[in-house]
């Protein structure tokens, strides 16, 4: 009998396509991977099982019995528990507290009584923790193991872990996955979403390959590969259709040797990254979301100093600069976020104004009339929608990244730290946004493309370097990219 | 059972000024119930708060007189609130203006009025700026929450002045807690015989209008309302947060210092330890419903100087307690925090 049967989900929000015809089928007592890039569908599918969304049509059964699931609360009576990556315990409570919280009817709680039913869990199903230690004081592969048990305390039959590694190091990895392996011995089902093809083949029994919200294939781990399934995960047909002419090398303009970041609990989010850029090239930062490509975007645009390695622009080193001086220094930047990096609740014109302030200062005061004209010559070369004197925040979202690019842009930036720059636009506003960095590079500016989107990656880079895991897997050349080669070194195989 | 949400949704322009409009005619039927409950009528009552102290000149000088030091905390916290730094010590910072102008004011005995006064202010803007450093420094170096600081800093200046009045500056004479007398030269000219109108009235309509260009019109006030409206904008676009956050907080001291001369000088001539009576408090609540703009909450100080004013009289001829003015107060400040919300979310039924 399946412990989970999912059949013909579909799921939409507004015009994504989500979740299309998927089926998807959990046996007793196997750890199953759910693989796929982002937006693939991996972790809706998994919310519709949990009850966090609902399904716009399609059947689940459990233990063969079909259900209706609206709320996490009627998933864990179903016996299906989640670990997400962000965790939902209590930092100031116990971790007894944590585990019982909203799972006690008694009025009063005994602490002592609490701890020692934390305690017996604990060692019947083998995952050690301290129930009287507060879990702010815990590390994150603690806390994790805190969420797991709270599951299993729920009497969850069927764990969800969705990218459980993300935010452990090796040896909780490994502490983990035994974990993992122990537990589906004495009978547990395993849901694991990954997009790491070394721990996916090493844990799991079957995979399962979604791509664009639909299901590519569902293998055995011994009857695969990690190429192939690295080929399914990536394949596309528009594979490299749109690339440009290749730029044959030429004089890096900007240069990036060993730089590491350190993150919280000491975990390194950035290690020896070195990479260079040329005049007219667009060098194009690929990977999986939560593999550094924002670390990075925060050190290259300022907001975040190295803890080691050094940036050059046309052998000026520029390392610790803040993100004034980064700009003075001739690098344009948009933020990954428009809304973070911009201020919506003052004009259009004023954001356009605010990185050169010094040179709309008239004798003390703001020239006016000046940041009225040049807002309105930009408006005008960038095609935006809005006027000078409109508040940034009413700007369509297509708008306010023509704003974020033409502030960059306008000061005819030597480099241009580019991120996420078609994130959340409608295929109009994205044209045009790869367009112009087109243009840019055309015009020999040096174009750094941090893009989770692997088709604009594809679509605009001259080079293509794979980050996995805070470092750099591959700098490869964008005719020799093909599915095989990025899809296995952005899931960290080669 | 019906549930409604919020959703983001701006409204027009024009509604943002029928806030004030609307604010009031609410806070009018609110507060009617209490002064029902007083045994007054409130037509009665809102004429004698509003329109009985406008029509006599001595009694609408008397309402600019009131509204001077909440001119003058207002555009305080307004300069630091627009930088997005909460500060909340503009009573404690008036106090600090207050001791230096007291020192000035009984010591300096030779001096020109022309030589005195100006050395008063800058010596009290200094004692604001003093008082709000150390919080400020918490703030930018520590991350030091400022709402708590500030708010401490101010139990601290009013020990502080109890030690000088019941110390050093103790009247030899009567025993009472309070500084020497200001000599002549040092004390504020009155502006209309027979009323206490003072000079501090008129700098204050000086500094409404040099905040308003500062925050309007120069590099540092675009920088201070970058960081005020979105942080993490403001970095990225490579202003320094802490190092204007800093100046914000140190020129909304020494603003908020200048309330507590132009207090002893134009209307004490001596520093008591019941100078204020709040003035730093109601400073927010001028700011608040002058919308964060020096206009703004020149008119909501002049509104609530009125309303000062108005409930004594209330209170005279109705004999309701003087306390219902506050109550206005306190009602028409939620009444238009609350309405601020609706600037840019409306409730819908889902």
């Amino acid at each position: 009998m399946l412990a989970v049967e999912m059949k013909h989900i579909y799921k939409t929000f507004g015009p994504v396509k989500a979740n299309q015809d998927v089926n998807f089928e959990l046996e007793q007592g196997e750890i199953h991977a759910l693989l796929g890039e982002n937006g693939a569908g991996k972790t809706t599918l998994m919310r519709i099982l949990y009850g966090l969304y609902k399904a716009d049509s399609g059947e689940i059964f459990i233990n063969g019995e079909k259900v209706n699931i609206h709320s996490p609360k009627e998933a864990i009576a179903a016996g299906v528990g989640m670990v997400t990556q962000h965790f939902t315990l209590v930092p100031t409570l116990t971790v007894a507290e944590n585990i019982v919280l909203g799972y006690s009817n008694q009025l009063v709680i005994s602490q002592k009584d609490i701890e020692t039913n934390v305690q017996q869990a604990s060692e019947k199903y083998g995952i050690p923790v301290d129930p009287s230690a507060l879990v702010r004081n815990l590390s994150v592969g603690e806390r994790q193991r805190v969420e797991i048990l709270k599951a299993l305390y729920r009497n969850a039959r069927i764990l969800i872990m969705d990218e459980p590694t993300a935010v452990l190091v090796p040896q909780e990895v490994d502490a983990l996955f035994e974990a993992l392996v122990r537990l589906v011995k004495s009978g547990l089902s395993v849901i694991f979403i990954s997009h790491k093809l070394i721990e996916v083949m090493a844990v799991c029994d079957r995979i399962t390959v979604l791509r664009d919200g639909k299901v590519a294939n569902t293998v055995k781990k011994a009857a695969t590969t990690q190429v192939e399934l690295a080929k399914m995960m990536v394949g596309r047909e528009t594979f490299g259709v749109q690339r440009q002419n290749p730029r044959s090398a030429s004089q890096p303009v900007y240069e990036l040797t060993g730089i590491s970041l350190e993150g919280k609990h000491g975990r390194k989010v950035l290690d020896q990254v070195s990479f260079n850029v040329g005049v007219g090239e667009i060098l194009g930062i690929a990977g999986v979301s939560g593999n550094g490509q924002g670390e990075l975007t925060e050190v290259l645009t300022g907001l975040v100093k190295p803890t080691e390695g050094s940036i050059k622009i046309d052998g000026r080193d520029i390392t610790n600069f803040d993100p004034g001086a980064i700009s003075n220094a001739g690098i344009g930047r948009t933020p990954q976020d428009r809304h973070e990096g911009t201020i919506g609740d003052l004009t259009v014109a004023e954001n356009l104004a605010l990185e050169h302030i010094s040179s709309y200062t008239n004798k003390g005061m703001l020239d006016r009339k000046k940041i009225q004209e040049d807002a309105a010559e930009i408006i005008h070369e960038f095609q935006i929608k809005a006027s000078p004197g409109d508040q940034l925040r009413k700007l369509s979202g297509g708008n306010m990244q023509k704003v974020v690019l033409a502030r960059a842009l306008s000061r005819k930036p030597r480099v241009l730290i580019a991120s996420q720059p078609t994130r959340g636009l409608d295929v109009g506003a994205t044209e045009y946004v790869r367009k112009r960095l087109l243009e840019e590079r055309d015009r020999g500016t040096a174009v750094v493309l941090l893009s989770e989107d692997l088709d604009e990656v594809l679509a605009l880079s001259d080079r293509i370097a794979v980050i996995y895991e805070g470092s750099i897997r591959g700098i490869i050349p964008a005719a020799e990219a093909t599915p095989e080669k990025l899809g296995l070194l952005m899931a960290g195989a080669a | 059972m019906i549930k409604f949400r919020l959703e983001r949704s701006p409204a027009a322009v024009w509604s943002k000024a029928l806030i004030p409009v609307v604010a009031v005619l609410v806070t009018f039927i609110i507060t009617s119930i209490f002064i029902i409950l007083a045994g007054a009528n409130p037509f009665a009552a809102y004429y004698n708060f509003i329109i009985v102290p406008l029509s006599t000149k001595f009694s609408a000088l008397e309402v600019l007189v009131k509204a001077t030091p909440l001119i003058f905390t207002g555009i305080a916290v307004t300069f630091a609130f627009a930088a997005g730094y909460y500060n909340i010590g503009a009573e404690g910072q008036l106090y600090a203006g207050a001791v230096a102008a007291a020192w000035v004011g009984a010591t300096f005995t030779n001096l020109p009025p022309i030589a005195v006064v100006p050395l008063m202010l800058v010596l009290g803007f200094l004692g604001g700026v003093l008082w709000a450093l150390i919080p400020a420094l918490l703030k930018v170096k520590l991350k030091v929450d400022e709402v708590v600081t500030t708010l401490l800093m101010n139990s601290i200046i009013m020990y502080i002045i109890s030690a000088l009045l019941n110390g050093p500056w103790r009247d030899p004479e009567t025993g009472w807690p309070k500084s020497p007398e200001f000599f002549e030269a040092a004390r504020f000219i009155q502006l209309i015989p027979r009323s206490r109108l003072h000079l501090g009235f008129v700098i204050a309509l000086v500094v409404v209008i040099i905040v308003y260009l500062i925050i309007k019109r120069t590099p540092l006030g675009l920088q201070m309302r970058a960081v005020g409206a979105s942080k993490a904008g403001a970095q990225f676009a490579g202003i320094n947060v802490n190092r204007t956050m800093l100046i914000a907080a140190l020129v909304s001291g020494g603003i908020a210092g200048l309330a507590g001369v132009s207090e002893i000088a134009g209307i004490h001539y001596h520093l008591i330890s019941e100078l204020s009576g709040g003035y730093g408090y109601t400073g927010i609540i001028v700011a608040t419903l002058g919308g964060l703009n020096p206009i703004g909450a020149t008119i909501a100080a002049l509104f609530i100087g009125l309303i000062d004013t108005g409930a004594q009289t209330v209170s005279r001829v109705l004999g309701v307690p003087v306390y219902l003015g506050d109550v206005v107060q306190s009602t028409l400040l939620l009444i238009t925090l609350g309405m601020l919300l609706f600037q840019n979310y409306r409730i819908k039924r889902i």
